[in-house]
């Protein structure tokens, strides 16, 4: 048993990977293979709500990697979301090139509009994918080490920990609402136009974009999987249930919550990356707090520490919210909130934990165990 | 575990002056107290004399405001931070048990083992091949054989105590401090711990800070007494149970 490979031995994993390969086979088939007269037509609008789903399942599966095993309990996670969306996003905008509506070739129409001259240096390495597809996940990663490094080495934990994490999304949002920090304002980025020369309004771009999340989707469940299940996995669930123990053992505590933190972070940042070619659109309501707290609910209602809870949780909890605040707009909140109570109160181990065997028990406290 | 090739220290732990205060309440007071490499002993003192701050200052928890602390004659303890210490060789036992309760109490023993602890190695590599021989060993030696898929949140408290002490084994430290690891036990596990702390010392270096005098009886080592921070008395427990000044301000009360 130690150290065996057991990265699919468990059957509730397999089946996750199993459902979600069906989805990114079917969904496509269904909007483009079936004609739109038929009743198995998917529009191509629900091809893209879809996607967006699964991306923010890549987020929450982001998020129980950190919570779920380690004991942080980030409420911040949308940062290095909205991060790596706006690193994607200025990738889109230099692509509109002289298509804008001032149909300046080199600067996106909130500059121009700003009268700004000049590209800021910042901007500069957008215009190729591949240096944007490398911030996507860089740009979140550096922000992550920084913060981690300073707070896991002075031992913030617990909720000071999850305070100030609150605090560096909502200071990132004041600071993405200002014109002058060149990234739109408060508008944000939009009118994008085509992605790696596919036109983003077509259904074939957008059937594409759907099966990359879902691919993303299935590589990051993997890589997680691949992470909990090496003893570095068991450190850090010793981390999270008895952090001074694993400390007099010898582990440097503060080293493994920086590799995950940063790990997740990056995960995070590809989920931004996904999203925003999808909904068209990224500005800096990502980055308010309420959007990090409704992270942490998909994962507590799906079930903390399992992985595929996060997932089944994020897809579930969305999904009624899309179809809630159709019906019942304004009773959608005070929803969520009641199933937070409730999943918190009477699931403890989420939507998950109703079903099948369970090798571990429940992780204790809000934030793991602690002396 | 003494490698061979090191030399043999004169003391495996040695504190000189060491004086730790909180907003100006001394919880040590110029303590000095020297143990020598094997020795089984006994720290007793009544509540507040300096005990488990003694264990912070040596386990790197707490840093002495004065005074020199020194594992294996040379190391110079106030320089490392809990988790360097643990790796030089000082296993600590806390007085609440604490094992890692999510996970099995194999998958607790083989987190202590000796071994690489850094983030990478731990994700990439495995353990050596002999790990699961090392672990039925101590499994047999702290009597959980029986227990070893079970949780150890699942655990009976003196179960825990004992596997707290099994993962100290695994860790195979040379100085072990063990905080009142009688507390909470049965009249035959209080038995059954004090022999098998007076086993592993000779092996080990082991310090047992502990309020049952029974147990401490049990020992059969030498005992410091604390109190207000520094040392009142040392020698055979028969000795400082005669010492007038041990008397009163402990075992007379």
């Amino acid at each position: 048993m130690t150290g065996s490979p057991r990265l699919l031995n468990d059957a509730a994993s397999r089946w996750l990977l199993a459902g979600l390969g069906m989805l990114i086979l079917v969904v496509p088939l269904l909007n483009l293979a079936v004609p739109e007269t038929s009743p198995f037509h998917l529009s191509t609008y629900m091809v893209s709500l879809f996607g967006k789903y699964l991306c923010l399942a890549l987020l929450a599966l982001a998020l129980d990697l950190v919570w779920g095993y380690a004991g942080i309990l980030s409420l911040g996670h949308g940062a290095f979301f909205a991060l790596g969306g706006y690193a994607m996003g200025m990738y889109l905008m230099r692509q509109i090139g002289s298509r804008g509506v001032y149909g300046n070739p080199l600067l996106p129409d909130f500059m121009v509009f700003l009268n700004w001259q000049e590209l800021p240096w910042y901007w500069y390495g957008f215009d190729n994918f591949f240096f944007a597809a490398l911030m996507v996940a860089l740009v979140p990663g550096v922000l992550a080490f920084a913060f981690g490094w300073f707070a896991f080495r002075s031992r913030v934990t617990g909720v000071y920990l999850s305070i100030i994490t609150q605090a560096l999304t909502y200071a990132l949002m004041l600071a993405f609402f200002r014109n002058d920090m060149g990234f739109g304002g408060n508008n944000g980025l939009t009118d994008f136009k085509e992605l790696l020369g596919f036109s983003l309004t077509s259904a074939a771009t957008k059937n594409g974009l759907f099966v990359g999340s879902g691919l993303a989707l299935i590589a990051g469940f993997l890589l997680c999987r691949w992470v909990v299940v090496s003893r570095l996995g068991r450190v850090l669930v010793a981390v999270r249930d008895a952090e001074s123990r694993t400390r007099f053992m010898g582990y440097r505590v503060e080293h493994y919550k920086l590799f995950v933190f940063v790990l997740s972070a990056m995960l995070a940042g590809i989920a931004g990356a996904l999203y925003v070619p999808q909904v068209g659109i990224i500005n800096p309501g990502e980055f308010a707090p309420l959007a990090s707290i409704e992270v942490v609910v998909w994962v507590a209602v799906g079930g903390r520490g399992y992985l595929y809870g996060a997932i089944v949780g994020a897809l579930l909890v969305n999904y009624a919210k899309t179809w809630f605040t159709g019906a019942f707009p304004e009773i959608w909140l005070f929803l969520l909130g009641g199933l937070f109570v409730v999943s918190t109160l009477f699931l403890p181990r989420g939507v998950v934990g109703l079903f099948g065997q369970r090798r571990q028990p429940p992780p204790s406290a809000a934030t793991g165990g602690n002396n | 575990m003494l490698e061979t090739g090191r030399h043999l220290p004169t003391n495996i732990l040695y504190l000189e002056g060491v004086t730790v205060s909180f907003d100006g309440f001394k919880a040590l007071n110029e303590l000095s107290l020297a143990v020598a490499p094997g020795e089984l002993r006994a720290i007793i003192g009544p509540n507040g004399a300096g005990k488990t701050t003694f264990m912070d200052v040596v386990t790197g928890k707490v840093r002495p405001s004065a005074g020199t602390v020194f594992f294996r004659d040379d190391i110079d303890l106030t320089r490392h931070d809990e988790a360097e210490i643990a790796r030089l060789g000082i296993g600590r036992k806390f007085q609440k048990p604490t094992v890692i309760e999510s996970l099995s109490v194999a998958e607790n023993l083989e987190l202590a083992l000796r071994g690489e602890r850094g983030v990478f190695t731990t994700l990439l590599r495995r353990h050596a091949h002999d790990a699961r021989e090392q672990i039925d060993a101590i499994l047999a030696r702290v009597g959980l054989a029986a227990q070893r898929a079970r949780p150890g949140g699942a655990l009976s408290h003196g179960q825990k105590q004992w596997l707290e002490i099994g993962m100290l084994l695994a860790q195979s430290p040379e100085l072990l401090l063990v905080d009142e690891p009688a507390a909470g036990m049965t009249d035959r596990e209080t038995e059954l711990t004090a022999q098998l702390l007076r086993e592993i010392s000779g092996e080990h270096s082991v310090v047992v800070v502990e309020h049952d005098m029974t147990f401490v009886k049990a020992l059969d080592c030498r005992v410091t007494v604390l109190h207000e921070g520094h040392m009142l008395a040392e020698g055979t427990l028969a000795h400082v149970q005669q010492d007038e000044r041990v008397i009163e301000v402990y075992l007379g009360r």
